[in-house]
């Protein structure tokens, strides 16, 4: 198989041959091994990607069951969600919600020095994650369709990091949260039923939302902005599969729009690419965090410990 | 040309949060330090420069880095309790930082001492977990670890570096970066050599065989160590 270089070639192969992305980025990565004189068969990659799997799954009941920052400025958060949405969920349950919690929950485990699986990034492995474990409950999914989800993931992120970028070093957080949103919404479509042009079509509508994010860490740590960016992804993933699956397109195809994230990577200022020169980290409330983070090696944020009563 | 080339590369590593480049990239620091001290240090001295300075107690780098010196992959939770599992050891740690200006921002020097032999190391992480050894012991070296990497410590005499380039070459391994450094003439100089496959076991011996042959010390571990988190997930870590 030539290994081509857009999604237009891909959607245009997977119409030909009635395959899924999944099952593309499946063979390419068997393509892959097979030239590199590694184990190839699909249940070797299966079996890889099942590990990845349960590590999401762990950190999860990690997150919900409570953990707090290293630094101490963040945590809880994923627990109070969830007492949130079993005894209040005022605005209803939904995939939203359930995602949302599962993302908070990785990435504070990720802010916590816990174990996860990086997708793309550690900053950003709250967003496909968070969606294929509430997805899976909404829409019973099996194991293997849970395994595709993260090949597709995996695959679409492939091409991103080949023809953008995702580290928010290079291109801000558009690359990190934005990427995985595209990600996490060209599986979703797909999970639910949609044809590869859908998820390429969420892919775009997705990443254009967020198209021109910022990556300013405040006090240069993986906490704030970054774990509620997790849920920002997951809703606008979850927004983008739906209008997707709806038929509605992208007016700008699929490729440009991943040139158009990498050429606004580029005219970004480095003050707002992961240095924390700017953006959120210089507000005086995070230059306050900085000072005390360096003089103390905590953040006292009042009270992440205990949990607040609901109100 | 391509950055990524398999789905695991996205959709992966398995790691220790938060950060890559300050939790895993830190162990790997410690991992080789220790590999090449080679021995359980009794003290050992972190210094840290630039952003590392500013930014790692926050981010745990001072635990990912101890928790390297005791040869915790980048994927073990205890890392977490690094201090603590240091102490157990007998290692005793010290923390530094220093405002001198470096090339890279998140670089770290590890001064290690057992009896009288003391031997530093100064590693870049430089981002995604990868890292540079850039000085070993006095040494000014370019160490990546995307490929196998052997240090062989030998006397600067004439004819030791073609002898060794001579046996990689007859097991048909490919010698993709080569970097010879010395600090006096005649005297101990330190030769690196990247190979584009693993050098098996029996050539690093013949290799040793070599007359003014100091010592050898074998890298790739540092670079082959996250599926460590394989292990893990058998001992059950998600039940
Ligand atoms: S703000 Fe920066 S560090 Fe945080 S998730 Fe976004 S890209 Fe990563």
């Amino acid at each position: 198989m030539r290994r081509v270089t857009t999604f237009s070639q891909i959607v245009r192969t997977c119409e030909e041959k009635k395959w899924k992305f999944a099952d593309y980025f499946l063979h390419q990565e068997m393509e892959w091994r097979r030239r590199n004189g590694e184990d190839s068969s699909p249940e070797t990659i299966l079996e890889k990607m099942d590990i990845n799997l349960r590590v999401m799954e762990s950190s999860v009941k990690e997150g919900i069951n409570g953990v707090q920052s290293y630094s101490g400025l963040t945590g809880y958060d994923a627990t109070r969600l969830n007492t949130y949405r079993s005894e209040k969920a005022s605005l209803g349950q939904s995939i939203y919600l359930d995602a949302v919690v599962n993302a908070i929950a990785i990435n504070e485990v990720n802010a916590s020095m816990g174990l996860i699986c990086a997708t793309p990034t550690a900053g950003s492995c709250g967003v496909v994650p968070g969606i294929l474990l509430a997805a899976r409950e909404h829409l019973k999914l099996n194991r293997r369709q849970q395994l595709d989800f993260l090949i597709t993931s995996g695959g679409c992120g492939l091409m991103i990091g080949n023809l953008a970028s995702i580290s928010g070093a290079e291109g801000g957080c558009q690359a990190e949260i934005g990427s995985a949103s595209g990600m996490a919404a060209a599986a979703l479509a797909e999970a639910a039923g949609g044809s590869p042009r859908a998820s390429s079509n969420a892919l775009a509508i997705a990443i254009k939302g967020l198209l021109g994010l910022v990556c300013d860490p405040v006090a240069s740590l993986v906490e704030v902005p970054c774990i509620k960016r997790n849920a920002t992804g997951v809703v606008n993933a979850i927004t983008a599969a739906e209008m997707a699956l709806a038929g509605m397109l992208s007016r700008i195809p699929t490729d440009e729009v991943i040139s158009a994230m990498y050429s606004v990577g580029q005219l970004m200022p480095s003050a707002l690419r992961e240095t924390a020169l700017g953006g959120l980290a210089q507000t005086p409330t995070a230059r306050r965090y900085t000072r005390e983070l360096k003089q103390t090696g905590k953040i006292t944020w009042q009270d992440s410990k205990k949990l607040p009563s609901s109100e | 040309m391509a950055k990524f080339h398999s789905i695991f590369d996205i959709i992966g590593p398995i790691m220790i949060g938060p950060s890559s480049s300050h939790t895993a990239g830190a162990v790997r620091i410690g991992l080789a330090s220790r590999a090449i001290f080679g021995e359980m240090p009794e003290n050992v001295q972190i210094t840290f420069f630039g952003s590392f300075a500013h930014t790692y107690k926050g981010h745990g780098t001072d635990l990912a880095l101890i928790g390297g010196l005791l040869g915790l992959s980048t994927a073990n939770p205890d890392l977490r309790y690094a201090y603590d599992r240091a102490k157990e050891s007998g290692m005793k740690v010290k923390i530094v930082t220093s405002k001198e200006k470096m090339k890279h921002p998140n670089t770290a020097e590890v001064r290690m001492t057992r009896g009288s032999r003391t031997v530093s190391v100064t590693g870049i992480s430089t981002g995604g977990g990868s890292i540079d050894l850039v000085e070993i012991d006095g040494f000014n070296v370019h160490v990546h670890n995307d490929n196998p990497v052997v240090l062989i410590f030998h006397m600067d005499r004439p004819g030791v570096i073609a002898s060794v380039t001579h046996i990689i070459g007859k097991h048909r391994l490919n010698i993709s970066q080569m970097e010879v450094s010395r600090k006096t003439k005649g005297k101990l100089a330190l030769m690196l050599i990247a190979t584009d496959g693993d050098i098996p076991d029996d050539t690093l011996e013949e290799i040793s065989a070599v007359e003014h042959v100091v010592q050898i010390i074998d890298l790739s571990e540092i670079r082959r160590e996250p599926d460590a988190a394989k292990a893990l997930m058998a001992k059950g870590a998600a039940q």
